[in-house]
């Protein structure tokens, strides 16, 4: 039996209600119980502000394209170099840090829980063995569907229950959790050099449109009763106006679920631009923003841009293409036969250049205009927007209108007639920021039932003390402090063992990877579909039997059971 | 008994519709591999050393693997500067504690990247990659390219399965809508039912690709009559078929990688790609010969963020090709110390690398007797990944693929081997 005591906690725990109540927590056998005995060890929390582990329902740290993206970048990986140090392996890399580095940053972030926002199924074994050499925080994989043959063949055929038994079949087969849609169709296109504008473009030889897969897939997605929604990246990717897009994609949103979103669109900023051309480039986030106030069903998350260095990795093929041809310094580019695609570029984004400017002001605007937290998550799309460890200073943005407007006055000088930033008021409160970095994440995703997002009887002891006296500090005032707070917990507790201390790791741990696995009727069932099989056997570079992700990828490992109506 | 979609683990294709039949511990045949494939296996359980090996006094003995292993982690352990070389022709899972014992020793972890695809990574690293896996290949491309690369001697599947001879969804009839273009510096069986055969001087790669390069930009006024042997006629009509393609795929070997001008040529090959999908969709692949030595660079990267030759001297993972990697560092005889596993330096490093083997403690983890086995001083035997171990492995475009275990000899396998050492390494020195 293994117990632990955190005492003097300052809590905030949104999904019970709890709003900056100071008390013990007890923790037994990594799970919140009601008290736990003398010999359980005591950490005391001193009164400073604690909340349940961060949760991060997009990011990109483990698989072929994030590996890729160190492989092709040795200069990235000199940037964050440190030694081996008793538990803690060599780290390198700052903006595609290396699987212990990025492990060991959200640990000290006091982040305990992750997604993987794009997993090529084909590729899927990858992404297994890097998810089980990440020691410190449970991993769940969003599972690639955008150019998935045998779904957009279905759709076409408008049989939406073969669809969800495709569905069905390849998460079970890669121990995924939920669906990704990155530029559906687009992807596909891509195949020959080819993209789609928006939603109303048919695939090439396909005979379907970005509109009916996303609205298939839904529905597939309910039937299969996932936890978590269809996980959107819209088609038209970071061109001037394309927030028409956008708005016409969340249009199309039907309102499935009473528990949670039918659908979470990611990286909204990259999705809310006006203007015709890069000259006339300015903020839409406003009517983005006033469809998702409209409409319950979607949650988005912020896709932060912040100045300096990283890396752009998607599975957006064409965009990152047309993005390279902006930059010009270097390309990768890995399209995966039947499936999906991806693309790597490093980009550098500069206070001095006025795009960059206004797509800053664009996600900062997105997280003041989605007036419920709970619908608007704080991401930097990492590390597509910024790296991880930017979190931070985002948050001391979001609650400090004087820090923003210390900042704006150092971006690019026309950035103002473009962007509604400096006209926006809202300070964000304690209680909002842990909405939209964890309580708000874990139920997006769909996991509060299975403990996480919050410190209820029962949840997994997920833990963040943060070095932050919340009546002491006025965030509006000392956004530095909020910064630095949030940038180095005072202690995280994963499962109920401590693992990082004021920025110290103190154990090399292991992780739990969730994946779902929904129950499907054994006529539905795709591995004895004779059409399924053949193209399969005909078309891929692998065999069938080879496909599947086989148990030993996975060690410790929590398998959601799903009863689908198929 | 007949054992249905094995994977070969021989060349980086990683073959997986093999058919192997077996009779107790013989391999009795095996259906759809190539001759390469098909050697390694029908002779998996032959001439495999029975037991480790150690020289006693000039003379070899057996040992124990108890012996074997303590003393491998005793020379590791005493060693300054222990360099960990190979791993291309073993699991992933080995790979990952090769590296972790490298970087708790301090030492230095390489594999055979470093003689032979090294230069592909060093111009990746400087303008990235086009590239795809080889369905997307298979399924689409009207038109195939082939530098400094036999795929009929070293891949010998690879046409079959993902090129030439291959089914591919959009093309009606594969075989003949495809063109094939090859290039080298001889006429090889591969050349001989080309479209195009470009013979190029020997060291003029560099030369032909900027000629091409120049004509897809526009420029042919800048190229002169012949480049390294190849008419501009030649270039013109190859450029042209370039463009026309509607997915075109390059694929080059180490008569790329290894001839003069090295990794500028392969940076030179990325950038044609690139300028030729402004016109139409092109891709790149490096054809790899070890089944599993791209595993070592995916292994190292997400582990270290180098690909191959990091050193860990520093404490911190360093990488710097040409200093860290494996035959640099035995020409200086900088080493005191060496673990080679699952690759054959004896058969391929220089003279003076191998001389400054025999004259350190040298321990080869390998399940037969090669040309390294004379210069080592104790050999350990492990399974065969892909025959009696299983394990991961990454094919030549990054699609990872688990091997599988068919026969049981009663080996253990690398990754147990190395756990064990490293086990000993950790007793000493604690992390
Ligand atoms: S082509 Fe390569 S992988 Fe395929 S059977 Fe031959 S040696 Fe094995």
């Amino acid at each position: 039996m293994n117990e632990l005591l955190v005492k003097n906690a300052y809590v905030i725990d949104p999904i019970n209600h709890i709003d900056g109540e100071v008390m013990d927590i007890a923790v037994r056998d990594g799970r919140i119980v009601e008290d736990v005995g003398p010999q359980a060890e005591v950490i005391d929390a001193e009164g400073c502000l604690t909340l349940p582990g961060g949760v991060d329902s997009h990011t990109h740290v483990c698989g072929t394209k994030v590996n890729f993206g160190r492989y092709m970048s040795p200069e990235d990986m000199r940037a964050g170099r440190e030694v081996r140090r008793g538990v803690k392996h060599a780290t390198s890399g700052y903006s595609v840090p290396t699987t212990y580095a990025n492990s060991y940053r959200y640990a000290i972030m006091g982040y305990t829980t992750l997604l993987e926002g794009a997993m090529a199924p084909l590729e899927a074994r990858h992404t297994h063995e890097e998810f089980s050499a990440t020691p410190l925080q449970d991993m769940m994989a969003n599972t690639l569907f955008d150019g998935n043959w045998g779904v957009m063949k279905a759709v076409s055929e408008g049989d939406i229950e073969r669809v969800a038994a495709i569905v069905g079949w390849t998460l079970s087969a890669v121990k995924g959790f939920g669906i990704k849609l990155t530029n559906p169709g687009g992807t596909e296109a891509w195949g020959y050099g080819k993209d789609l504008r928006c939603i109303k473009d048919e695939v090439p030889h396909f005979g379907v449109t970005p509109a009916e897969i996303i609205e298939a897939m839904i529905q597939a997605c309910e039937m299969l009763r996932l936890p978590h929604s269809v996980h959107l990246h819209c088609n038209n990717l970071g061109t001037p106006g394309n927030y028409a897009c956008t708005v016409g994609t969340f249009n199309l949103v039907p309102d499935l679920n009473k528990k949670r979103q039918s659908l979470y669109a990611t990286h909204v900023q990259f999705h809310s631009y006006g203007g015709s051309d890069w000259k006339t480039f300015r903020s839409k986030a406003e009517p983005v923003a006033y469809t998702v106030n409209n409409r319950p069903q979607i949650v988005i998350d912020m896709g932060q841009v912040m100045f300096g260095k990283t890396t752009t990795m998607t599975a957006d093929g064409p965009m990152e293409f047309n993005l390279y041809r902006l930059h010009h310094n270097k390309w990768s580019n890995h399209d995966v036969e039947l499936e999906t695609g991806s693309g790597i570029i490093p980009v550098l984004y500069r206070k001095k250049n006025l795009v960059n400017s206004i797509m800053w002001a664009i996600g900062l605007e997105l997280g003041l205009l989605v007036k419920d937290p709970w619908r608007c998550l704080l991401t930097t799309d990492n590390p597509n927007g910024a790296p991880f460890v930017k979190y931070p200073e985002i948050i001391a943005l979001l609650m400090s209108k004087k820090y923003r407007d210390a900042e704006f006055a150092t971006v690019h000088r026309r950035t103002e007639s473009r962007v509604d930033l400096p006209a926006l008021d809202r300070e964000m409160d304690w209680n909002e920021i842990a909405v939209m970095t964890r309580a708000g994440q874990a139920k997006a995703l769909g996991i509060t039932g299975i403990g996480k997002g919050h410190l209820g009887l029962g949840a997994e002891a997920d833990i963040a003390v943060y070095p932050l006296k919340v009546g002491e500090i006025d965030p509006a005032q000392e956004y530095q402090k909020i910064i630095d707070g949030f940038a180095r917990a005072k202690w995280t507790v994963k499962r109920g063992r401590p693992v990082a201390r004021n920025g110290e790791i103190l154990v090399h741990g292991e992780n739990t990877t969730i994946w779902v696995d929904p129950k499907i009727s054994p006529e539905h069932d795709m591995s004895r579909d004779p059409k399924f099989t053949e193209m399969f056997n005909h078309w891929y570079s692998v065999r069938m039997s080879n496909y599947p992700v086989q148990d030993e990828y996975l060690k410790r490992n929590l398998r959601i059971e799903t009863e689908a109506t198929i | 008994m007949i054992h249905e979609d094995m994977i070969c683990p021989f060349c980086g294709c990683l073959c997986d519709d093999l058919v192997i039949e077996t009779e107790g511990t013989e391999v009795v045949r095996v259906d759809n591999a190539c001759t390469l494939g098909s050697h390694k296996l029908m002779n998996a359980g032959k001439h495999r050393l029975k037991a480790p090996i150690m020289r006693d006094s000039g003379r070899w003995r057996d040992a124990t693997y108890e012996e074997a292993i303590e003393y491998t982690a005793g020379i590791l352990l005493d060693a300054d500067r222990p360099l960990l070389y190979g791993w291309s022709s073993t699991q992933g899972e080995a790979q990952g504690a090769g590296v972790s014992m490298a970087e708790l020793l301090g030492g230095v972890i390489d594999s055979t990247t470093s003689v032979c695809h090294g230069p592909s990574i060093l111009a990746i690293q400087e303008v990235g990659h086009p590239g795809c896996t080889l369905g997307q290949v298979k399924n689409r491309a009207d038109l195939i390219v082939y530098w400094g690369c036999n795929p009929t001697e070293a891949h010998p599947r690879h046409m079959s399965r993902y090129t030439t001879y291959a089914d591919g969804y959009f093309l009606e009839n594969a075989f003949r809508d495809r063109k094939l273009i090859i290039v080298d510096v001889r006429k090889t069986e591969t050349g001989s039912i080309a479209d195009e055969f470009i013979q190029v001087k020997p060291g003029g790669d560099y030369a032909v690709l900027s000629a091409l390069r120049a004509i897809v930009r526009g420029r042919e006024d800048v190229v002169p009559p012949t480049v390294a042997g190849v008419t501009k006629e030649q270039l013109l009509r190859v450029a042209a078929l370039c463009k026309e393609a509607k997915f075109g795929a390059l694929f080059f070997g180490v008569g790329l990688t290894m001839s003069p001008g090295k990794y500028k040529n392969v940076r030179n090959a990325i950038e044609l790609v690139d300028e030729l999908n402004r016109y139409t969709k092109f891709t790149l692949t490096p054809l790899r010969g070890h089944y599993n030595v791209y595993g070592s660079n995916e292994v190292f990267t997400w582990m270290t963020g180098y690909p191959y030759a990091v050193d860990f001297s520093r404490q911190i993972a360093f990488y710097n090709p040409g200093e860290t990697t494996a035959v640099d560092i035995l020409a200086r005889k900088e080493c005191d110390a060496a673990l080679i596993v699952a690759s054959d330096p004896g058969a391929h490093f220089p003279k003076k690398c191998l001389e400054h083997l025999t004259d350190i403690p040298t321990v080869l983890i390998d399940p037969m007797h090669t040309m390294t086995t004379p210069l080592v001083r104790c050999q350990i035997p492990t399974a065969v990944t892909g025959m009696d171990a299983a394990g991961t492995a990454y094919r030549m475009d990054g699609v990872p693929i688990h091997v599988k275990k068919f026969l049981d000899l009663g080996y253990p396998s690398d990754t147990e081997i190395i756990t064990k050492i490293f086990e000993k390494v950790t007793e000493v020195r604690h992390p």
